[in-house]
């Protein structure tokens, strides 16, 4: 156990931002596709968080841009799924290898 | 103690953000969010973002997370099992993120950190607010501006348009 250092935070934020990009490039499903960009922005987020404790006690911009990047995000879940249903309306799916009318 | 805590909270992020993109039912992909974020929120406690921890319950765990349940009971057909969640890509995507977290650890471990001595001050939520409103005064009332081009785009986006034929 020991210690505990910028090292396990960075670490845990690898793996929740692999995970991130294997759903990402797996999903079939545009709901779940936003579901593993919120992974991505929280692996994110503890990178940010991390460097704040460890590298910049005094200075906490590490926590003001997590701030910054959790209101991102909401943004982001709020338009993102608008389109979805906007799609979902149109094409009675959301299975985004279907949704290819705009390739040829 | 600290780090049992860490290791636990690490544990059930993982498994449960495995989960979310492995699950065959979207909805529990979904819920299985939920878990993870609130694992995330332990572990800014653990950093000392006391301020950050209440803002990653309230909004990812209390806003988004319900908006994404919200688009999955809309869209998702929950009884049908039958449809598959993916695609053909999961050997080459499995290996992709292998050699992605592999050289992200290694670099990670061959790469100098300035590494500060002094222990963070007490006071968080005091000098957040104050950073906010001082050094980071204009990318706040961006992204006030962010949330609220946000917040009339979705209004647009899913409005559905009066066609002049019915």
């Amino acid at each position: 156990m020991g210690q505990l250092s910028l090292y396990h935070f960075l670490a845990l934020g690898a793996v929740l931002f692999a995970l991130g990009v294997f759903g990402l490039l797996t999903r079939r499903n545009a709901i779940g596709i936003l579901m593993a960009i919120e992974l991505l922005f929280n692996a994110a987020a503890i990178n940010f968080v991390a460097f704040a404790k460890y590298v910049d006690p005094n200075g906490l911009a590490g926590q003001a841009f997590a701030i910054f990047i959790i209101t991102v995000a909401a943004a982001e879940a709020a338009v993102g799924l608008a389109i979805v249903m906007l799609i979902y309306r149109n094409f009675r799916g959301i299975e985004v290898d279907k949704i290819n009318f705009m390739k040829w | 103690m600290n780090a049992f805590i860490f290791y636990l909270l690490a544990v059930i992020a993982s498994v449960s953000a495995f989960r979310v993109v492995t699950a065959r039912n979207v909805f529990h992909s979904a819920l299985f969010l939920v878990l993870t974020l609130f694992s995330v929120a332990g572990i800014y406690i653990l950093l000392g973002a006391e301020f950050l921890a209440g803002v990653q319950v309230l909004i990812y765990v209390g806003a988004i997370t319900i908006l994404i349940i919200f688009a999955v009971m809309l869209t998702h057909q929950i009884s049908n099992k039958s449809i598959r969640q993916t695609n053909e890509q999961v050997f080459p995507a499995v290996l992709i993120v292998l050699i992605f977290f592999v050289m992200s650890i290694i670099s990670l471990f061959l790469t100098f950190w300035p590494m500060a001595t002094a222990e963070a001050g007490s006071d968080n939520i005091f000098r957040i607010g104050q950073l906010l409103m001082t050094t980071y005064v204009i990318p706040f009332e961006v992204i006030s501006i962010v949330l609220l081009v946000a917040l009339i785009g979705a209004i647009v986006i899913s409005r559905r348009e009066k066609r002049s034929g019915d």
